[in-house]
């Protein structure tokens, strides 16, 4: 129960604090997962794939009339990454452990250094990016 | 049609290897290549997010990786968050936010390389 409960918190805060900072919720939900509900990583990776699903579906339809989602160009992006996305979860179930916490916890450097930069970039124009 | 195809390999490709979305590369991928603006290729990458990251569970579901009820409990009120998260973003500047987020991810990477397994 308790675990729920902080699981319905992550989900909340997580989704808020990665829309405020313009980023998708899989960089907050896959630490999140792997350390606070102790998730192997590879778990906490397919966890949080399958948890941004309903953000994706949510966030595309209030977008829907803006004219902005090119639905066909989606659905070909969408098929041509199947093989790769496949071939990637396979590589990443059979990847020891440690390597794949090492090449996570670099890519999430990465993302934290463009957080860093495109913060930076709406302080310089004193406002929030669009 | 090719380039779009290509934006979707290296998308599925790092969705699947790391847990996300993929927006990250296939956002500026669709600017630099297919002539996007900002917003169309965000708002496009979003619903090909939705298949990408799809045919990840798929896999890993097939071999039991995914925790599926914590899947539920954190993306369905991930929805409230993001919502309001959208709303709050409109009014205010995010900056302070989006630093404290990326020290919080740095603190989070580092404690992940030393967590044991």
């Amino acid at each position: 129960m308790t675990a729920a409960l902080i699981a319905v918190a992550l989900g909340i805060a997580g989704g808020f604090i990665a829309a405020l900072a313009g980023v998708g919720g899989g960089i907050i939900f896959v630490p999140a997962l792997a350390l606070v509900i102790g998730l192997s990583q590879v778990s906490a990776e397919a966890t949080s794939l399958l948890a941004i699903v309903p953000v994706a579906l949510l966030g595309t339809w209030q977008q829907r009339n803006t004219g902005e989602v090119r639905l066909r160009h989606a659905l070909i992006i969408g098929a041509g990454s199947v093989i790769t996305a496949v071939l990637a979860a396979l590589a990443a179930s059979a990847m020891p452990e440690d390597i794949l916490r090492w090449l996570f916890a670099t890519f999430m450097v990465a993302i934290a250094a463009r957080i860093w930069v495109g913060a930076e970039r709406d302080a310089a124009r004193g406002r929030s990016a669009p | 049609m090719l380039r779009l195809l290509l934006v979707g390999a290296v998308g599925g490709a790092f969705s699947a290897l790391f847990g996300v979305g993929g927006g990250v590369v296939m956002v500026p991928l669709l600017m630099l290549l297919c002539g996007y603006g900002s917003r169309a290729a965000t708002a496009t990458s979003l619903a090909a997010i939705a298949m990408i990251a799809a045919a990840g569970v798929a896999t890993y579901g097939a071999l039991g990786e995914v925790d599926w009820l914590a899947a539920l409990l954190i993306g369905i009120p991930a929805l409230l968050g993001v919502t309001l998260g959208v709303k709050v973003r409109a009014r205010i500047s995010a900056v302070a936010i989006s630093r404290a987020l990326a020290v919080l991810l740095l603190i989070a990477a580092a404690l992940l390389v030393v967590h044991p397994a």
